[in-house]
């Protein structure tokens, strides 16, 4: 059974509502009623045929092909299987997901992995702002599961996040990891400025030295038995997160958000 | 039945269900995870008044370890699991926490989880920090020497506790030999502990007493001293008599250690002094496992 492939036939001047197209909520239909889904296009409804051609039947493993940075909610509270993205996704990619795998080949939008329960997520370009938040006005963001993402990630990364990983090999934007509640970001690029701002609990673990705001305070150098664990269950990733020459265990670590409840770390390879 | 001039009895042991657990300790090198793992099976050779029987089931080598560092797997076994997840608490607690550089994981992911690190890491005061990885979550302790690592929760099973085999030998240091031998053996056997003082115990109990207050009491059958003064079941010629305790995760686990042991005890032979092997049998009083000596060995 082939992967159930969506590709799409022209890039519409609006943008495109794709939650409706995830593994669990496509199980059982036949391909007729798959093509009559119809799509939020802007302020209109479309059918999946007019905007996709659909070829495969295998609703777990789902393939969209030509994708562009307009088709929204790629993977919207995916419960398990896999969709791989060929091509750009638009915003709020995985937003909830509860399970399974998303594959990005291009770059994602805004509030990627948005509030995501478990599950795996993988971008191989670049994600815009609020990787892994709380939608606006909630205050929980990602609560599990892990993001990886191979570029450069925008603002506000993990913003009010509470569980989980989110792995940037590229630089991060400002503000990452604020209002961050628990979880781990770890960045090997640069950081950009107010990092942790706000943050209660958590980690953001740093392969350069950030410009860290007043209210993260130096707590020495420290050799940490957790890292090697959190690395090594990094080693089956295709990334550079498992590769053993760029792991450590032995980092600065700073605590903050003073301003906060300060019970947050900045870790930095030493 | 007779192995090298070794009589074999014709009985069984009995052994009683119980509940166990395993813990995985590391540190800095083996020496340190040892003397950890040491304290935290000290004083828990039985149930009759220690709480738990506790022992060291084997060194393991740091490829076997979660955070990849020399270490030690520790098994307990109680009556019940809430005595079970008391004693681990409280010696993970003051034998583990306490000792430099060590941590501690779960050494059986299967069963009922009962807090390892869970309530331990209210020792970090407010400063403990969690962390999930691979699904497992783990607590940092903030310590004096760094940081305590340890898993949240461990595994429990239900566990067989209590089976044996006694060694009538002609005299003491021959006993002695020959349990040394069969502990040696024994050890090589996973899932099994034998937690007595180096896996022996001299002063094999029987089921009741004349005292009131007493659950058990000397086996008067096996003291060579009373030999002319109780019902024995020595002969004239055994001067000696010493027990090996084995408790395991299954039946079949302490079937395997107590065959290794006993041919280990066998081996040294008549020769050796070695008359008898026999088995702490209370007549079913004792236990629903029955462990036949002459079915292990043939």
């Amino acid at each position: 059974m082939s992967a159930l492939t969506f590709t799409l036939k022209n890039r519409p001047d609006q943008r495109v509502d794709m939650s409706a197209l995830v593994c669990q909520k496509l199980a059982g239909m036949e391909p007729a009623e798959i093509a009559a889904i119809a799509l939020q296009n802007g302020n209109r409804k479309v059918p999946v045929d007019e905007l996709f051609k659909i070829s495969g039947s295998d609703v777990q493993n789902i393939v969209i092909k030509n994708s562009f940075g307009k088709l929204d909610f790629i993977g919207k509270e995916l419960e398990g299987g896999s969709i791989v993205v060929e091509g750009d996704a638009g915003a709020y990619l995985g937003l909830g997901m509860a399970g399974g795998e998303i594959r990005v080949s291009g770059n994602a939008g805004i509030f990627a992995a948005c509030e995501m329960k478990k599950g795996m997520i993988t971008v191989a370009g670049d994600v815009g702002d609020f990787l892994g938040a709380a939608l606006p006005g909630n205050k929980m963001g990602m609560k599990g599961g892990t993001v990886l993402v191979k570029g450069n990630a925008g603002e506000r990364i993990g913003d009010h996040m509470r569980r989980g990983n989110i792995l940037i090999e590229g630089n991060a934007g400002d503000y990452c990891g604020s209002r961050m509640t628990a979880g781990t970001i770890a960045v090997m690029g640069q950081t950009g400025r107010y990092l942790g701002y706000a943050m209660r609990r958590g980690t953001l673990l740093l392969w350069r030295q950030p410009q860290l705001s007043a209210s993260f305070n130096d707590c020495g150098s420290h050799t940490l038995a957790f890292l090697p664990m959190l690395f090594a269950s990094f080693k089956n990733l295709d990334s550079r997160f498992a590769d053993p020459s760029v792991t450590f265990d032995r980092v600065r670590r700073y605590g903050g958000d003073m301003s906060e409840l300060g019970r947050g770390e900045v870790l930095v390879r030493i | 039945m007779i192995i090298n001039g070794v009589t074999i009895d014709a009985t069984f042991a009995e052994a009683f269900p119980m509940k166990a657990t395993r813990a995985i300790i590391t540190a800095q090198n083996e020496k340190w995870a040892m003397i950890s793992a040491q304290a935290m099976t000290g004083f828990a050779t039985s149930v009759i008044a220690c709480g738990c029987e506790a022992g060291i089931e084997r060194v393991l080598d740091p490829s076997e370890t979660p955070d990849g560092r020399p270490g030690v797997s520790v098994m307990i076994f109680a009556m019940g699991g809430k005595g079970l997840a008391k004693q681990l608490e409280t010696r993970a607690g003051q034998c583990v926490l306490t000792s430099p550089t060590s941590a501690l994981f779960a050494g059986i992911d299967d069963g009922k989880k009962i807090p390892l690190g869970k309530n331990l890491r209210y020792f970090g005061d407010g400063f403990q920090i969690s962390k999930v990885i691979n699904g497992k979550r783990y607590w940092r302790v903030p310590v004096m020497d760094g940081e305590f690592l340890t898993e949240a929760t461990t595994g429990q099973v239900d566990a067989v506790g209590g089976g044996n085999f006694l060694v009538l030998a002609e005299s003491q240091p021959q006993a002695l030999a020959a349990c040394e031998a069969a502990i040696e053996e024994m050890r090589k056997i996973p899932n099994v502990i034998m937690p007595f003082p180096g896996g022996v115990v001299r002063s094999g109990s029987k089921v009741g007493s004349k005292y009131k207050a007493l659950s058990a009491s000397t086996n008067d059958a096996f003291c060579p001293t009373l030999k002319g003064m109780t019902q024995t079941d020595l002969p004239p010629e055994v001067e000696s008599v010493m027990e090996i305790v084995i408790d395991g995760l299954t039946k079949e686990d302490i079937d395997k250690a107590m065959r290794v042991g006993i041919q280990a005890v066998c081996d040294l032979g008549a020769e050796n002094g070695i008359r008898r092997i026999s088995a702490g049998n209370y007549g079913g009083k004792l236990g629903p496992f029955h462990f036949h000596l002459q079915e292990i060995m043939a």
